[in-house]
């Protein structure tokens, strides 16, 4: 159920309705030392359009979200930087204006949809909730509408859905739910963090095609957040590939996956079995893990992982550099090109 | 083992078969669970068929890939030919040996010959033995290794083989990384020279960088150990690159089987078909140009699995006779790419396992005589809707065959 890549590849190219700039936040417990999670990341997203935001665990994809949302808790926690929903920085709004924004602006999906939902309060109250909060429907046209909306987004016989709990639906119908909760006031902007990783790769297509379409239907601008280079290719305009807290390379979705050029992002794509590869290769992992990263104020933090680290890795962080029309490296020896995987042809 | 004898050689009581030959033979092997209800009397009312009849045979030096989504019994099968569940019904052979009529200590030493790497490496490693006590603790129990400094020894060999420095004997579970416990976790298993290694879901809770090095150490460790694996995973891409031969479970039944090869080559089962079509590739060109095969609805419960076929409730290619009340056996079906399947003989010395599928209709599907229906019809004929506002286009599954991988 793929469409053609022409009808939403930069589908829009109005102003950017989401712009992040600079976002920092750095974790402080007493006693203890700081933990930056997130150091000056930057990226814009504009209506139709989707971003993906790459990395592996503890890269800080999941904490720019929840910043971005204003879901980090106030204490021990620093957030600096801008985050530009239109002209307004979110980051600078109180609580209540931020409450009016969320679920009806800006919302978000997460991972695991059985610990979002509540567990002791049926599906429906939980969509009416958001539509009596933001649309201000009460009653019967609330159930309505709510109907409309688990329908919407695929779940079979709504209207006994809505009396449910979270425990009685299956994964795929519990992220649908959570899906159209997040739809429920058609929010210009939607953040999705690691939406299928719970799910099964069939239930995964068809959660996948249900976000497709929305972007592509009402405009929406969509954040996706995994660690799915798969799920990216088929879905991301602009992917952003981020290690230890920065943005290390980002590129419109042909360039990264053809010409990237960054070695962790070569590592990452020599790292996975691809469905389609010739059998027999060995696979082409990254030295360590991702707790082998070194301070970005002592040099490149991939460097210790690295297998093109020169001696000049150590020392100066390296800077985000522009190399293509719209692609950046923050890397001072690049890959000349990516690694290649011989893959077999299918006909037709 | 370090030394370059394979473990056949060591197993006391062992018919060491040669490369190629069955290791494993496993015939109709069920697996029930009771649903029990009631406070007073705990009465059975009915059971949850987890794995239902499977036929399968994995032969020395190969590496067997079990597929299939959450619930489909493919952690229970292996379980259940470990004995770690107890098979309802169905017979494991176990290198010419029955495992069910095994007990006591029979059971306890073939068990050292068949072992098991978990999925969350942190579970399975108790966090309040050192690395040096979880990997001589099997050792004991079997009574291998020697003594004290030969144990030493050889546990540090093993470590290293896994790529990892004598240091962490001293050191515990929670000290490592998830890659490193699973390398541990691998290590520890093979302490007591099995000849089986049944690894569920090894690395699908590790980062794919990490991910990839775990499925290459595996790869190494066979080369070295002679080792022959079951690997048990939901993820198609690592099972295919793993494995010489895959099977494609579906609710308690093996569905389709086949070398790595011919399953993508030439997928023949509908659900195959749909599984493969749905995994993402990491190629942007190669994403926008295949057709997904969406399924209708959820899983069915395995207490009550449908008749027929178990998968013509959400199968797009359901004919109106057979599939609904005959359930469709395993049979062979020839292939018609031959030249894979040449060279994965020529790879592995292992040639290639027959292709069987179990669909009444798999060669009128392979040739095109019957064409798939959209997912909102298959809906419909079960009574089940889908809504599709404004997208799912109906004619993305139509022509959705061969193409679709």
């Amino acid at each position: 159920m793929s469409a053609p890549a022409s009808v939403r590849t930069g589908a829009s190219t109005g102003q950017p309705l989401l712009r992040v700039e600079d976002l920092s936040v750095v974790f402080q417990r007493k006693r203890e030392a700081a933990t930056r999670a997130v150091d000056g990341v930057s990226f814009s997203v504009s209506p139709g359009q989707t971003l993906g935001l790459v990395g592996e665990s503890g890269c800080g994809k999941s904490v720019t979200s929840l910043a971005i949302m204003g879901l980090l808790p106030k204490r021990g926690v620093q957030v600096s930087g801008r985050v530009l929903f239109e002209d307004r920085n979110l980051l600078e709004l109180s609580d209540g204006e931020l409450r009016d924004l969320r679920g009806a602006e800006i919302a978000m999906i997460f991972q695991d949809p059985l610990s979002a939902l509540n567990p002791v309060i049926p599906i429906g109250i939980q969509v009416t909730e958001v539509l009596s909060r933001h649309r201000g429907m009460k009653g019967d046209v609330a159930n309505a509408e709510a109907i409309d909306l688990l329908d919407r987004v695929g779940i079979p016989d709504p209207k006994r859905r809505l009396t449910e709990y979270a425990h009685q639906l299956s994964g795929g119908m519990r992220q649908r739910a959570l899906i159209a909760m997040a739809l429920a006031c058609k929010p210009r902007l939607l953040i999705a963090d690691e939406p299928t990783t719970a799910l099964d790769v069939t239930i995964q297509a068809q959660i996948l095609e249900l976000l497709r379409e929305l972007v592509v239907g009402s405009d929406t601008a969509l954040v996706l957040i995994t660690h799915d280079l798969g799920v990216v290719a088929g879905l991301c305009d602009t992917v952003h590939v981020m290690y230890a807290g920065r943005i290390i390379e980002n590129a419109e979705r042909r360039e990264i996956f053809y010409r990237g050029r960054h070695p962790y992002t070569g590592g990452l794509l020599g790292s996975i079995p691809r469905l389609d590869a010739v059998r027999g290769e060995a696979l082409h992992p990254i030295r360590g893990s991702a707790r082998d990263a070194i301070p970005w104020s002592e040099g490149c933090a991939f460097a210790p992982r690295c297998d093109h680290v020169e001696d000049d890795c150590i020392g100066q962080p390296p800077s985000l550099s522009t190399i293509a029309g719209g692609h950046h490296l923050r890397c001072l020896h690049p890959l000349d090109r990516l690694p290649e995987t011989e893959i077999l042809e299918t006909t037709g | 083992m370090s030394t370059g004898t394979s473990g056949a050689e060591q197993s006391p009581g062992g018919s060491a078969a040669a490369p190629g030959e069955v290791l494993l033979d496993v015939t109709g092997l069920k697996v029930y669970f009771p649903i029990r209800s009631g406070i007073f009397f705990d009465r059975t009312i009915g059971h949850v068929k987890a794995v239902d009849g499977v036929d399968l045979s994995v032969r020395r030096g190969e590496t067997y890939g079990l597929v299939g989504e959450s619930g489909c019994g493919k952690s229970t099968f292996g379980r259940g030919v470990l004995r770690l569940n107890e098979p309802t019904e169905g017979r494991v052979l176990f290198d010419g040996v029955d495992v069910a009529t095994m007990n006591g200590e029979n059971l306890r030493s073939m068990r050292r010959r068949m072992q098991m790497v978990f999925q969350d490496p942190l579970s399975s490693l108790d966090p309040r033995q050192n690395i040096e006590s979880i990997m001589t603790e099997g050792m004991h129990a079997h009574g291998l290794g020697g003594g004290g400094s030969t144990r030493r020894t050889r546990i540090t060999e093993l470590l290293e083989a896994v790529g990892m420095s004598a240091s962490a004997l001293r050191r515990y579970p929670h000290e490592f990384s998830g890659g490193q416990r699973q390398r541990i976790g691998i290590a520890r298993a093979l302490a007591v020279e099995p000849d089986l290694i049944v690894a569920d879901e090894p690395v699908s809770a590790l980062d794919v960088s990490v991910q990839a090095q775990v499925i290459n150490l595996l790869e190494e460790l066979q080369g070295e150990f002679g080792l022959t694996y079951l690997v048990i995973a939901h993820d198609l891409a690592v099972v295919r690159h793993i494995s010489d031969t895959v099977g494609v479970m579906y609710l308690g039944r093996l569905v389709e089987q086949a070398s790595s090869d011919d399953l993508y080559a030439e997928p023949l089962h509908p659900y195959t078909r749909a599984l493969m079509s749905a995994v993402p590739v990491p190629d942007p060109d190669i994403e926008d140009r295949r057709e997904r095969i969406l399924l209708a609805g959820d899983l069915p419960s395995p207490a009550n699995p449908p008749t027929g076929c178990r998968f013509h409730t959400r199968c797009p290619w359901r004919q109106e006779t057979r599939c609904d009340d005959d359930e469709p056996q395993l049979r062979e079906l020839k292939t018609a790419v031959p030249d894979t399947t040449t060279a994965h003989a020529v790879r592995s010395g292992i040639a290639a396992a027959p292709h069987l599928v179990a669909c009444h209709w798999a060669e009128d599907i392979r040739d095109g005589h019957i064409r798939a229906k959209s997912v909102e019809q298959v809906a419909a004929d079960q009574g089940v809707y889908i809504a599709a506002e404004g997208g799912l286009d109906p004619a993305a599954v139509i022509g959705a065959g061969r193409d679709a991988v």
